[in-house]
Order: C-alpha cells, then sequence, then structure tokens
C-alpha cells in the first residue's frame, strides 16, 4: 500500500521552480530515499510535504488524505514527522523537555488540567514521560536525559532529533540529512538505527540523503531529482547505472573526450 | 561579547561547584534544598503564617505597600505568561486591567449587581479583549504584537476617557465595597488578605502551568518556532491561550483594585503602568517566577524607600535599572546550575 501518494507536486518562489511536477509513492513499511545534487529541490520538496511551504500545484496524498492545504502541526498530528538538515533542537531544554516536546500533539490537557492536576492529567504526564524515556533508549541517549541539548556533542544532538520525532509516534518519519556531519562510526550506527525503526517500530522511512554510500546501503528505492524535476527511480543498482543520474552528478561527457 | 557570555554560562554549568561567587553558589544550594518536599512545604507554611500575622503587628504604612506589592505580584505573573512563558512582548498590559476595573466598576455603580458576581464577567470580558487583540496578531512575528498591544493600551485609555458608562475623564467615583461571608471589606487590612490570596492563586497557578504539557510547548516556542511546529504544537493556538490567561490574571487583579480604590480613572491606567510592569517581569528574569515576584518587590519598593528624596528617586532608580540591564540582562533571579 502507498503510504504517501506525491501527484503533479510545483513549487515556484516567483520565477523559480523549485519543484516541477514531481510525481512518486512511497510504500508502506519501506525505506525510500531522494537524492540529487545540490540545490535540485530536496529539502525544497520536504518542506512541501510537511506542510512548511505551500505548494502551488498538485496534490500530496497521506493515507488517501490531502494535506496540501495543512498547517505543520497538523501534519504531524496525522503521522509524518520530520527532521531538520541544520538541527532544530531546543537548545535551552534538557533532552528529556526535547524528546518529550513530540508528544504535545498525541496529549490532551489544557489549562484547566495543568491548574487542577486530576488524574487523567496525570495519566497522561506519566505516559508522556514513558514515551520520551523509550524514545530516548532507543535512540541510545538515556543516559544524557538531564543534559541542556546545547552541550551535547554533535553526534548525540542528531539523537535527540530522532528521537523527538520518534516521540511524536509517526507512521512515516521524514529525514532530512541525517548523515550531515556524522562520522564513519556514527553513520554505521543511522544505518542501523533507520533499519530498526523500520523493522521494530514499524515505521516507514524516507530520507534526503548526501552521502551516496549510506543510501545505497539502506534505501530500497531510490527517487533521483535535478533542477526541481524527478529523473530516475528505482533500486540503487538501477539509479546508479541510469546515464541520466550520472549526468546530473558528473556532468555530460563530452564527445572528443571520448 | 553575547558568545562570550553563553561560552562562559555553559562553562559554568560544568563546574557547577567550583564556582566562585559566593552568592551563586548559597542559590544553588538553596535550590538543592528545596527540592526536598518538606523543607518546601515547611518553608511555605512559615512564610504564609508571617505573612497572615502581618498586617495585625505592622503600621497601616507597610499593609499598605504590602498589599500594593500582592497586587502587583498578581499583575506581573499574568504579564509574565505573556512575556516570560510564551514570549511574546506586550506593551498594553494595563489595557487589560482597565477591563476588569471597569466591567466591576460599571456593574457595581451602575447596576447594582455584587462585587462577587462581577468577577466571571470581568474575567469573560478578558477573554473576548484577548482573543480580539490575540487573534489576529499572533499569527504575526512578536514585533507586530508589540506595537498593537500598545494601541490597544491607548485605545482602551482614550475610549475610557469619552465614554458616557466609564464616567468619560472624571471616572467612575463611589464604587461600593462588597461584604465577604458578611464581613463588609473597608479596612486596609482586608484588602492586604484579598490580595495576598490573590497573589497565592497567581503563583500556584504559574507554576502549575509552567509544570505542564501547556508550560512545555511555550518553552519550546519560545526556543525554537517552526522546529516546535514540526513536534506537532498549534503554535498560533497556544500563544492565544497564553496571551489569554495572562489578560485574565489582569482583569482579575483590576476588579480588585477597582473597589479597594472605590474610584477608578483613566488615568489609573497609563502606558507608564504597562512599563513598570514589563518592567519587573524583565527586571526579575523573564519566565522565572521567584524572579518575576522579587521584580514586583523591586519597582514597589524602591520608590517607596527613597520617597525622602522626592522626584530625584526616579532618576536614582532609572540609573540603578540600567546598570542592572548591563550587567544582568538575564535579570535578577539566577539560573539553576546542576
Amino acid at each position: 500500500m502507498v503510504i504517501l501518494e506525491i501527484k503533479d507536486l510545483t513549487l515556484r518562489f516567483g520565477g523559480l521552480t523549485a519543484v516541477n511536477k514531481v510525481s512518486f509513492g512511497i510504500e508502506e513499511g519501506s525505506i525510500e530515499s531522494l537524492i540529487g545534487p545540490n540545490g535540485a529541490g530536496k529539502t525544497s520538496l520536504f518542506n512541501c510535504l510537511t506542510g512548511f511551504y505551500r505548494a502551488q500545484e498538485g496534490d500530496i496524498l497521506f493515507e488517501g488524505k490531502s494535506v496540501m492545504k495543512m498547517k505543520p502541526h497538523k501534519i504531524t498530528t496525522l503521522g509524518m514527522a520530520r527532521t531538520f538538515q541544520n538541527l532544530r533542537l531546543f537548545k535551552n531544554l534538557t533532552v528529556m523537555e526535547n524528546v518529550m516536546s513530540g508528544m504535545h500533539c498525541r496529549a490532551s490537557a489544557g489549562v484547566a488540567g495543568a491548574i487542577l492536576r486530576p488524574p487523567t492529567q496525570r495519566a497522561e504526564e506519566k505516559r508522556i514521560r514513558d514515551v520520551a524515556l523509550e524514545c530516548m533508549d532507543f535512540v541510545g541517549i538515556l543516559d544524557k536525559k538531564h543534559r541542556l541539548a546545547k552541550n551535547l556533542p554533535y553526534g548525540d544532538q542528531r539523537r535527540v532529533e530522532w528521537a523527538r520525532a520518534l516521540a511524536t509516534q509517526p507512521k512515516l518519519l521524514l529525514l532530512d540529512e541525517p548523515a550531515a556531519g556524522l562520522n564513519y562510526d556514527e553513520k554505521m550506527q543511522l544505518v542501523e538505527l533507520i533499519r530498526r525503526i523500520r523493522d521494530e517500530r514499524k515505521i516507514t522511512v524516507f530520507l534526503i540523503e548526501h552521502d551516496m554510500g549510506l543510501v545505497m546501503k539502506v534505501s530500497e528505492k531510490i527517487f533521483v531529482i535535478d533542477y526541481g524535476t524527478k529523473i530516475a527511480e528505482g533500486t540503487a543498482q538501477e539509479v546508479q547505472n541510469n546515464p541520466r543520474v550520472i549526468e546530473a552528478y558528473l556532468g555530460k561527457e563530452e564527445e572528443t573526450a571520448v | 561579547m553575547k558568545e562570550k557570555q553563553t561560552c562562559l554560562q555553559s562553562a559554568s554549568a560544568q563546574t557547577a561547584t567550583k564556582r566562585k561567587n559566593p552568592l551563586a553558589q548559597l542559590i544553588d544550594r538553596l535550590y538543592v534544598l528545596f527540592d526536598d518536599k518538606k523543607v518546601r512545604y515547611g518553608v511555605l507554611a512559615v512564610a504564609v503564617v508571617v505573612l497572615i500575622y502581618l498586617p495585625m503587628k505592622s503600621s497601616m504604612y507597610i499593609t499598605e505597600v504590602m498589599t500594593t506589592f500582592w497586587f502587583h505580584v498578581v499583575v506581573c505573573l499574568g504579564l509574565n505568561i505573556i512575556v516570560g512563558f510564551a514570549g511574546l512582548l506586550s506593551l498594553g498590559y494595563a489595557a487589560f486591567f482597565a477591563v476588569g476595573a471597569y466591567t466591576t466598576g460599571i456593574m457595581i455603580l451602575h447596576y447594582g449587581i455584587s462585587f462577587w458576581l462581577t468577577l466571571p464577567v470581568s474575567v469573560l470580558m478578558a477573554i473576548i479583549a484577548g482573543l480580539a487583540i490575540g487573534g489576529p496578531t499572533l499569527k504575526l512575528r512578536s514585533d507586530y504584537l508589540a506595537i498593537v498591544t500598545l494601541g490597544f493600551g491607548e485605545i482602551i485609555r482614550l475610549a475610557a476617557r469619552n465614554l458616557e458608562i466609564t464616567g468619560r475623564a472624571t471616572g467612575l467615583v463611589g464604587i461600593d465595597r462588597p461584604t465577604f461571608f458578611g464581613i463588609a471589606m473597608v479596612r486596609i487590612n482586608h484588602f492586604y488578605y484579598a490580595f495576598l490570596v490573590l497573589a497565592i492563586m497567581a503563583i500556584f497557578i504559574s507554576y502549575r502551568l509552567q509544570d505542564s504539557r501547556l508550560g512545555r510547548a511555550w518553552k519550546c516556542i519560545r526556543e525554537d518556532e517552526d522546529a516546535a511546529e514540526a513536534m506537532g504544537i498549534n503554535v498560533v493556538a497556544v500563544r492565544l491561550l497564553a496571551f489569554i490567561i495572562g489578560s485574565v490574571f489582569g482583569a482579575l487583579a483590576g476588579s480588585f483594585m477597582a473597589i479597594k480604590m472605590t474610584a477608578i480613572s483613566p488615568e489609573s491606567f497609563l502606558f507608564t503602568q504597562s512599563v513598570m510592569i514589563l518592567l519587573a517581569v524583565v527586571l526579575g528574569g523573564m519566565g522565572k517566577i521567584p524572579g518575576v515576584i522579587l521584580g514586583a518587590f523591586a519597582v514597589v519598593i524602591f520608590p517607596e524607600v527613597f520617597r525622602g528624596i522626592g522626584q530625584y528617586r526616579m532618576l536614582i532608580f532609572g540609573v540603578v535599572l540600567l546598570v542592572l540591564m548591563i550587567y544582568r540582562p538575564q535579570g535578577l533571579w539566577p539560573e539553576r546550575h546542576t
């Protein structure tokens, strides 16, 4: 079953077409990637999917429901979580508070609940804590839960972001360059983590990544875009051998050079 | 400069035990001490008993000043929810206690309704005013809100100055004081207790809100609006809620002010009032409840202590503020280091 379907999506910034009639679908329970050279429109596309940008044309269907005109918080509530290319942690909050924020949309206590603290609110707070602890444990930062996010090393900050996204209890997780700035060991752990997210938590994963090694290793299907247009899709093998992809990345071979 | 500071802060966070400033060390120790529930409730019980006995033992002057202080605790904590918790700049907060004060004043004076029944109406009016101001503006970035609230403050004051029902420039005079379970509220002590109760409620509610799902959402929005949105937090709705709760605090304080003073006029709700309250919040440390109480104390006590030197006191007050803001921009109350 297709969990996310993108139909003829077009996003323009004035005269510049950042995303041009892109269509594809993401299978439920799969790990799929979006690649493309710098400035190809990958992050713009991501921002459309999560409601941060409004695309002018086309449609985005999440579980058959159009999310084109929805605000980001609504989309997250529906079950599509994202991480950011440049870390966007709540720097002055603790790791625990960061991850707990993900549960906001899965809880409902309002002003009266906060002030009076009835049993339902207490139970909800406990549930929020439990989920946060479990997510921190899953990504391996449980021992740093009381540290301020800004005081953590970069690799750990990445983990906090993943834990926070997992805490929203998504069905589909969008990772925007999760490997950026990670060293080799951390990347290998990331590959394992992405697989565990899918296998153990049954979450579909869709990622943008520059690290080809990682993309080829982890993805079951790859979409390639260049200048806002989709130029190829398929397995790692198929994409690697696609002449248009090679051209997009390495440039066109000149006739005379042969 | 700023970067240097944050650098120093994080360094000091890591070596909390080695901090040299003895005052900061003392406060760190106090924080740890207050983590113990027995100590906390013990100290609170003693404080409450002392505060209950205070008006019986002290002069009328001190009771009066303390009553003003409790009033300021309520309004400062109210504004703190808007400015400190949700990170919205509001420059017209006095307008909200004008809304409360006039609602109560008009209902008592023109319709002879009991004071206690005017309170829910006052709350309702604050909610309506909060929605009217916050609804359209909270979608915008904070700077616009500052200008709109500034305008709102002036509109309310000018409306009160020109409308028949609000008594024009003379305001409302001779607002009847209520009875509380048969006791006529006429002495300053009665109002001292009324405002003490309000202040305790304000402190309690502030703490409860801070340590809740909503409180965490406010913190997140203050840190990073987009990330908060991505976490499924409805930024506009949650902000609006902060704005309305803050307005309700102000309106309730205003209602009680109306019966304490028995007369209110547009000049009771000047822009300078809003600024003084904002000042107390910033001075004490935005978002830090004990800090805000300290800030309220400072803005009430300072002019009283230096009353002897007449108009110069405001000059000295200004200089002290300037120095404080240069050396402690984060406010008087220190951060907790663990």
